[in-house]
């Protein structure tokens, strides 16, 4: 399988199966369209009144060297893998969520404004340790294990973050296991302490903001309606600053009200922040914000501006990374992991601050969801297995899509809001993923 | 090659020889937290 797309003059096809990428000139672009379907002959005579009969017959060669290397119409060889992955599930990550309440009440939240649909409560930090203990009993030989303090706004519960990271390092040891430590804030409670106390312990820091403050204001605001955006942009500048512009993200979200993120992204990117992720809203099913069809064009068109400017600024010194725009194509994942996707409901899950266990954070207070308890140490291994055994190959949208080795199959919670099944990708999300691919390679060739 | 340029190989399928350890990071946990692009995760081997 093949994709050929053109983007600022470049024209570009990805070999799907191989991972390999290309950059054609213009004879060998079009010959590309008749090379499988006819012979050379068949090809010079389509093509003569446009090219030199020389040129296309070099181009077809050309062609002939990528397949016999296999980084042309290489064939599917993994889906005989599957079996040999096929391993007793094993837990590597748990999302806690330390604390069912929240300071804002951002209007797109998944979270139902941060109690998810129950009560606003916070998790007793001996809850935290008994999660810490289940994912050491469940991550089998697995040494990297990863915890994410989420919310509602984990800084509500401050101490109980501490308290769970201290035991789990006090059981790495005993248990040969690493942990790693991320938190994810609206920055708003954000102070000395916690700052000295994060860059000492959490690897790595999420920090909610939307973009522009008109932007960021519609959406993220108080209680009493008054948006965040003066409130935290000198904090969150600071904690960036502080940790040398790494190992954190601005993290924000684009709905319908703003198809202009890239306006967004760049007013971050303004402000100094050299890590940033802005990315479409989820799961807004009939909410009036939720991306439709027809906002599309608008945001491919919103995707290519960045992509431009991206590379542009790069280059003059004014460095940023946007998340969604950084693909590894040598050193990326490797293909077990590219058929699997996120792995919610087995290698990842979420916590509540009850200890209730769901297939990750998006997924929280649907019962049908529920898996157990981390006080009973119990799993529902048939949610588990039916996570697990859900890849791209399961998915037949994603079967037949070119981007499926970028993208893995999406999200699972995306999936099941649109479509009740984790099975069927959700198109709009489909459609932005592979622009952004898209975007992201042509950078590649620009660099 | 006149017509071709390649900017990457066929590392992917180069990844089947020695992938699927997964101590890897989980993919939604830096900073997506709602999407999932997982070709931008790096491979704790390398
Ligand atoms: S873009 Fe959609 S169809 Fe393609 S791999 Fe991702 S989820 Fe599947
Ligand atoms: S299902 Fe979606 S929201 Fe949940 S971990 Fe996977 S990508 Fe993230």
């Amino acid at each position: 399988m093949i994709h050929k797309f053109t983007l600022y003059g470049t024209n570009m096809v990805v070999d799907v199966n191989s991972g390999a990428v290309h950059i054609f000139d213009e004879v060998a672009f079009e010959v590309l369209d008749y090379y499988k379907k006819c012979d050379s002959t068949e090809i010079v005579d389509k093509l003569c009144a446009k090219y030199e009969k020389a040129q296309i017959l070099e181009a077809i060669q050309e062609l002939e060297e990528l397949e016999s290397r296999g980084e042309l119409f290489y064939e599917d060889a993994y889906r005989d893998y599957l079996n040999l992955w096929d391993r007793k599930p094993v837990v590597k990550a748990l999302c806690l969520h330390v604390s069912h309440d929240c300071n804002l009440r951002c209007k797109y939240c998944f979270a139902a404004t941060g109690n998810f649909g129950g009560e606003r409560t916070n998790m007793d930090p001996e809850i935290g340790k008994r999660a810490i203990d289940f994912l050491i009993q469940q991550s089998g030989n697995r040494r990297n294990l990863e915890i994410d303090f989420f919310g509602g706004e984990p800084l509500l519960n401050f101490e109980a973050v501490k308290e769970v990271v201290a035991y789990a390092l006090s059981k790495e040891k005993e248990h040969n296991k690493k942990f790693k430590f991320t938190l994810t804030t609206n920055a708003l409670l954000l102070n000395e302490e916690h700052k000295k106390y994060i860059n000492e312990h959490i690897q790595n820091i999420v920090l909610s903001i939307d973009g522009r403050a008109e932007t960021n204001d519609r959406m993220r605001f108080r209680l009493d309606g008054s948006g965040t955006y003066e409130s935290i942009i000198p904090k969150i500048k600071d904690l960036a600053d502080s940790r040398n512009q790494d190992n954190y993200y601005v993290r924000g979200t684009f709905t319908r009200e703003n198809l202009d993120f890239a306006s967004d992204v760049l007013h971050l990117a303004d402000q100094g922040f050299e890590q940033i992720s802005v990315e479409p809203v989820v799961a807004a099913k009939g909410t009036g914000y939720d991306i439709r069809e027809e906002d599309l064009p608008v945001l491919f068109k919103e995707y290519e501006k960045l992509a431009y400017e991206y590379v542009d600024r790069r280059k003059s010194g004014q460095f940023f990374n946007f998340f969604h725009f950084m693909i590894d194509l040598s050193q990326g994942p490797c293909v077990a992991k590219r058929l699997g996707g996120c792995g919610s409901g087995h290698e990842y899950l979420a916590i509540t601050p009850e200890g209730d266990i769901y297939p990750c954070h998006q997924f929280v207070g649907m019962d049908e969801f529920k898996m157990g308890n981390v006080n009973e140490a119990t799993l529902d291994d048939r949610i588990q297995n039916k996570f697990k055994d859900t890849n791209i190959y399961t998915k037949p949208e994603c079967v037949k899509c070119w981007a499926k080795f970028y993208c893995s199959g999406g999200c699972a919670a995306n999936s099941y809001q649109f479509h009740n099944d984790i099975n069927i990708p959700y198109s709009i999300g489909c459609e932005l993923e592979k622009k952004r691919v898209e975007c992201a390679l042509w950078i590649k060739t620009q660099e | 090659m006149k017509h071709i340029k390649t900017i990457n190989g066929s590392t992917l399928k180069d990844t089947l020889t020695n992938g699927g350890c997964g101590e890897c990071q989980t993919s939604c946990q830096s900073a997506c937290k709602t999407s999932c692009t997982v070709a931008n995760q790096s491979c704790q081997k390398k």
